[in-house]
């Protein structure tokens, strides 16, 4: 199976994170989805999308809910949920 | 004053929508001063904390920060100022770190990040009262001896719910001790968050069902939008229907004054200072404060209640295609009305970015004072006639300028996208926080901030700029033979005459070049201004529009009406709105920017109306 991204998903998939990757060296984008929350084993999932253009995403993780554009959703790789489970 | 030692600083912390600041309120009430940090226009609050005991605190409430790894400016005045590296800024000798007792799986990893600096710390469980109502059990002794720092549970919203707080700042106080914890520098701060809850916290579920099924009503494609639109109008409505009696109300008193002030000081320069200077200064400062009051009590309402963010996130994407963000918006709808609200709003916008780039266009958003130009100049230029079955060709021009400014805006802040050399990605990554219910207590002090800011720093500079104005148009006095109006004879009459040689190719007369002139205290004032270079003498700006419609409707050429609407679709902003983005942007380039680029739009846009007109034959 190929590595999904958070960008990806259908709405209300619940899927657990396996890494946030950087786009560029250091990159401050990534290192901010990290300190929110996006880390290895976290269940997340998107919970609404913006009226225009499916954008922003609005993804749950953790108690918190963060609006995100598709751009920063593409950081985020995830396994489905379902496979953990199994 | 030796013996009395200065007060212990405490510094307030925390992620956004952590309580923080309703906290703040509580513990300082009004004592509190907000001015800038220096040298940037990120707010800075202080306040002094007296506590039952008769101990004194001073209360800094720092920049909310997801981090102390900064990735705003916001976020790096916190972390610099903890560790008291701010220049001209004591470090903080306590700090409080608050977090939302409902979201402690991302508050407590920024509480660890705190704990890593090695300074004396207390957390502050806020919104302990939403934890219990969602069934969240928090073993606050457990958390304590796990964390090594104190923990003590607050409500903001709550009267006392600040008291066992107070009492433990004053026992920390007495005996400054450091955390009894400490991890190694780079431990995993996710792991040790995970084990703290898994530790000491149980929760039901991870969202509460309220905001579940308000976000699936408020976030709907379709709903949601429709609500946005409710709101939005209503807004709308308020800053531009209701503030309307109480600024009457403010003009009369001033005239009033005015008349009443005038005769008793006799004729002369000493009586026309005070009643068109100093007086009317003063009504042209205090008339914005209705406006400015009524949008922050829905800013502040709508921030509060979570529901602002919501907003940014159903019109981010429309926006960010012009190079704005969502939460550009509301600045702008308000600046339909007038754009110094709309300007001030823009503190809402995080992004520094984001925030010039609407405060540039806001200007371009037709304001309630270009209304009685624009009915001017269409009741005398367009005639009053049914085109395309039905429609209003007068009104059909108004909704058309309207519609030239909104379109004007978007294709200025896409320019600027293009244009300007910082062409990194800006993520959005906004919080949704809870619904809550605003408080009254947290609106008061907040509405009383945005006004004093007004009046102390934006007033100042309108203040000094009417002054300058009126004695552009007072001096030189006319002669006593004059034939021609006094406002001829005066300073803005010579840049009038002059500024007619620069309008020429607009096909504006030096009547028009010298209305423009008083017209940079308010728009609606060239209204009056046409009819004093006229030498009409009318009672009102109603009667001045009567006695001018037929005047001008003859006098100028239709290609010179239309080009002077034009102009007034760009019109370099009132002096007003100059002060105001000086203000908020700490900036005189910004402000001379703005005024430039606007002159420069509405000069070339003038030009090609009138120049094109007189090709059709309307010369």
């Amino acid at each position: 199976m190929p590595p999904v991204t958070l960008s990806e998903l259908p709405p209300r998939t619940p899927v657990i994170v396996e890494s946030v990757e950087d786009r560029q060296p250091n990159d401050p984008i990534a290192r901010r989805l990290r300190e929110l929350g996006f880390v290895a084993g976290e269940r997340v999932q998107i919970v609404a999308q913006g009226p225009f253009g499916a954008e922003p995403l609005l993804v749950q993780v953790g108690y918190t809910r963060f609006a995100l554009r598709r751009a920063e959703a593409a950081r985020v790789r995830v396994a489905l949920a379902e496979r953990e489970v199994a | 004053m030796s013996a009395q030692a200065e007060p212990l600083r405490l510094a307030l912390l925390g992620n956004p929508n952590s309580g923080k600041t309703a906290l703040f309120n509580l513990l300082t009430g009004s004592r509190q001063k907000v001015a800038n940090y220096a040298g940037v226009t990120v707010e800075r609050k202080e306040g002094r904390l007296q506590s039952p005991s008769g101990k004194s605190y001073a209360v800094l409430d720092l920049p909310g920060a997801y981090s102390l790894n900064p990735a705003s400016l916001d976020e790096a005045i916190t972390r610099d100022l903890c560790r008291g590296f701010y220049p001209g800024e004591a470090a903080p000798d306590v700090l409080v770190c608050v977090v939302d007792a409902t979201n402690l799986r991302l508050h407590l990893r920024f509480v660890l990040e705190v704990r890593q600096m090695g300074k004396p710390m207390i957390v502050a469980l806020n919104m302990s009262d939403a934890a219990q109502r969602r069934g969240i059990a928090i073993d606050r002794a457990t958390l304590e001896r796990e964390l090594g720092v104190p923990v003590v549970e607050t409500v903001a919203v709550r009267h006392h719910g600040a008291r066992a707080l107070v009492e433990r700042i004053d026992r920390l106080a007495a005996h400054l001790h450091l955390p009894t914890v400490q991890l190694a520098e780079d431990a995993d701060l996710h792991a040790e968050t995970r084990r703290l809850l898994a530790a000491a916290v149980s929760m039901p579920s991870r969202t509460a069902k309220i905001d579940d099924a308000l976000d699936r009503w408020l976030l709907h494609p379709l709903f949601g939008l429709l609500t946005l639109a409710v709101v939005m109008f209503l807004i709308f409505q308020a800053v531009y229907a209701w503030a309307t009696p109480l600024m009457d109300l403010i003009d009369a008193g001033t005239t009033a004054l005015g008349e009443w002030v005038g005769p008793r000081m006799g004729e002369g320069p000493l009586a026309s200072l005070v009643v068109d200077g100093i007086i009317a200064g003063l009504g042209g400062v205090i008339v914005f404060l209705p406006q400015i009051l009524i949008l922050f009590a829905f800013i502040l309402a709508l921030e509060e209640s979570g529901y602002l963010p919501r907003a940014a996130f159903l019109l981010d994407r429309m926006m960010a295609g012009a190079g704005l963000s969502g939460r550009s918006f509301i600045p702008l709808l308000s600046s339909f009305a007038c754009a110094i609200p709309g300007i001030m709003a823009t503190r809402s916008i995080q992004d520094p970015r984001d925030r010039l780039a609407t405060i540039l266009v806001a200007p371009l958003m037709t304001c309630s004072a270009r209304l009685p130009v624009y009915a001017l100049l269409i009741g005398a230029f367009i005639p009053a006639r049914q085109v395309w079955g039905g429609l209003n060709l007068q009104g059909l021009v108004l909704f058309g300028l309207y519609l030239a400014g909104i379109l004007s805006a978007l294709a200025v802040s896409w320019v600027m996208k293009k244009w300007r050399r910082d062409q990194g990605e800006h993520p959005l990554m906004l919080e949704l926080p809870s619904y809550r219910l605003p408080h009254a207590r947290d609106l008061a002090i907040g509405l009383w901030e945005r006004g004093m800011i007004f009046l102390k720093r934006v007033g100042g500079i309108i203040f000094a700029l009417t002054v300058l104005l009126w004695v552009l148009l007072s001096f030189p006095a006319a002669p006593a033979d004059a034939t021609m109006p006094a406002i001829d004879y005066s300073l803005a009459g010579r840049i009038g005459h002059a500024l007619a040689v620069v309008f020429a190719p607009l096909g504006f007369n030096w009547q028009i070049s010298i209305a423009l002139i008083p017209g940079l205290a308010a728009r609606e004032v060239v209204v009056s201004s046409l009819a004093t270079v006229y030498a009409l003498s009318a009672a009102d700006d109603e009667a001045a529009t009567q006695a001018l419609t037929p005047l001008i409707s003859d006098g100028w050429s239709l290609a010179t009406g239309l080009s002077l609407l034009v102009w007034f679709i760009y019109a370099p902003q009132c002096i007003a709105t100059w002060a105001a983005i000086k203000r908020e942007t700490g900036s005189w380039t910004t402000m001379a920017l703005s005024a430039g680029y606007l002159f420069a739009l509405a000069y070339l846009a003038s030009l090609l109306t009138y120049q094109v007109a007189v090709r059709l034959g309307a010369g």
